[in-house]
């Protein structure tokens, strides 16, 4: 009981500190500080999905949103400046947006179950079956794995697919033909970006060994000259 | 926008610069590399009795690739691993993972019904499904996570 309420008042302090850090980060002008409060915050979510015994998870979210996700958001302000700029007026309308959806979610868990309750409609459909047959039928002693990679193969198949659009996007919006174009930042607009999308397999496929680091000036110049 | 420039630029970004001046930083991660590559083998084919798998795996060895580029420059990173094979690599896991589905489908299952890949029983046939699958799942998610970084650290302004 003791080892209860200890683990409940971790987990409050936990989510108190991510919700400071959520605030925090709001109001933050910082790009560069808010990237690494991210990955802060996601560390913290990791240790949060570990008290609620979700390691597979919890794993995941360490590596993507504390790890890969900061070394991309350090990446992206690579290309943009450090600070953000101070906005023109005050978003009011989307304040107001954002204010009511979260009231709206916030809402809508009190017809959720309570946390942890065993008789919670998600663990008396099929989880049982899962958790008592799955080593008899498939095998392995991770219960997740099996779910992920064989019952549920096919939700796995479609995430596959999905992390697979996500790369074809970046790769092709802003991937290779980088030095010759700043259009996003010089506002030319919709012809500059089919530009960028065309000549993208061009540049990569060829230039790839050949042009290194030789062509900042040019970079430095085609960026005035545009 | 066409005037025969160069295309690309692979000027690492001001923070790769950072890291790569600082000696401590530049000796650490060295040393961790190939430990955080072999980490990703283990939780990729440990993920049966273990936590992990292949999206965690694949993560976790991007991680890797990507610190060497921090350290190195993004210029070694793509040297060792071209864009063409990150491009090949993005599509080759999704298509094992849909041939492992068809593969059963051949052998008189359903679609990612694994357990008819072994004749004499079911449950290899689950184990085996299961890792390629995985498989499959590792190496889209390190390619796709190479390539966004590339994507990023390539446009990085000097």
């Amino acid at each position: 009981m003791g080892e209860q309420v200890m683990g409940s008042m971790i987990e409050a302090l936990l989510f108190l500190l991510m919700i400071i850090l959520a605030l925090y980060i709001a109001q933050l002008r910082s790009l560069f500080a808010a990237a690494m409060l991210f990955g802060i915050f996601s560390l913290i979510s990791a240790g949060m999905l570990t008290l609620m015994d979700a390691v597979d998870v919890a794993f995941t979210e360490a590596a993507v949103g504390a790890g890969i996700s900061t070394v991309l958001f350090l990446g992206a302000l690579g290309p943009t400046t450090s600070e953000e700029t101070r906005p023109l007026h005050h978003a009011w309308s989307a304040k107001l947006v954002v204010i009511a959806t979260g009231l709206m979610l916030a809402y809508g868990t009190l017809d959720m179950p309570a946390y942890g309750d065993p008789n919670a409609p998600i663990h008396m459909h099929v989880a049982p079956h899962y958790l008592v047959e799955s080593v008899e039928e498939i095998g392995i002693p991770n219960v997740v794995t099996s779910v992920l990679a064989s019952y549920r193969g096919y939700d796995t198949f479609g995430e596959t697919t999905v992390v697979l659009t996500a790369a074809v996007g970046a790769i092709l919006l802003l991937g290779g033909a980088v030095a010759r174009n700043d259009g996003l930042a010089d506002h030319h607009g919709l012809d500059d970006h089919e530009g960028l999308a065309d000549h993208d397999g061009l540049a990569d496929h060829d230039g790839l060994d050949e042009d290194d680091g030789q062509d900042e000036p040019e970079n430095k110049g085609g960026g005035n000259a545009a | 926008m066409s005037d025969g420039s160069p295309m690309t630029d692979k000027s690492p970004a001001p923070i790769k610069m950072r890291v790569q001046e600082t000696i401590i930083l530049r000796i650490v991660g060295k040393g961790l590399v190939p430990f955080i590559l072999l980490f990703a083998l283990y939780v990729q084919f440990h993920g049966d009795y273990g936590p992990g798998g292949g999206f965690q795996a694949g993560v976790i060895f991007a991680a890797g690739l990507i610190l060497h580029a921090l350290i190195y420059g993004l210029d070694e990173l793509r040297r060792a691993v071209p864009q063409f094979v990150v491009e090949i690599g993005i599509a080759l896991g999704t298509l094992i993972y849909g041939a492992v589905g068809l593969w059963s489908m051949v052998s008189g299952g359903t679609f990612l019904d694994y357990g008819v890949l072994n004749d004499h029983d079911p449950s290899h046939g689950q184990h085996l499904g299961i890792l390629l699958v995985e498989l499959g799942v590792g190496i889209t998610v390190t390619f796709v996570m190479v390539g966004i970084f590339y994507a990023f650290a390539g446009r990085s302004r000097q």
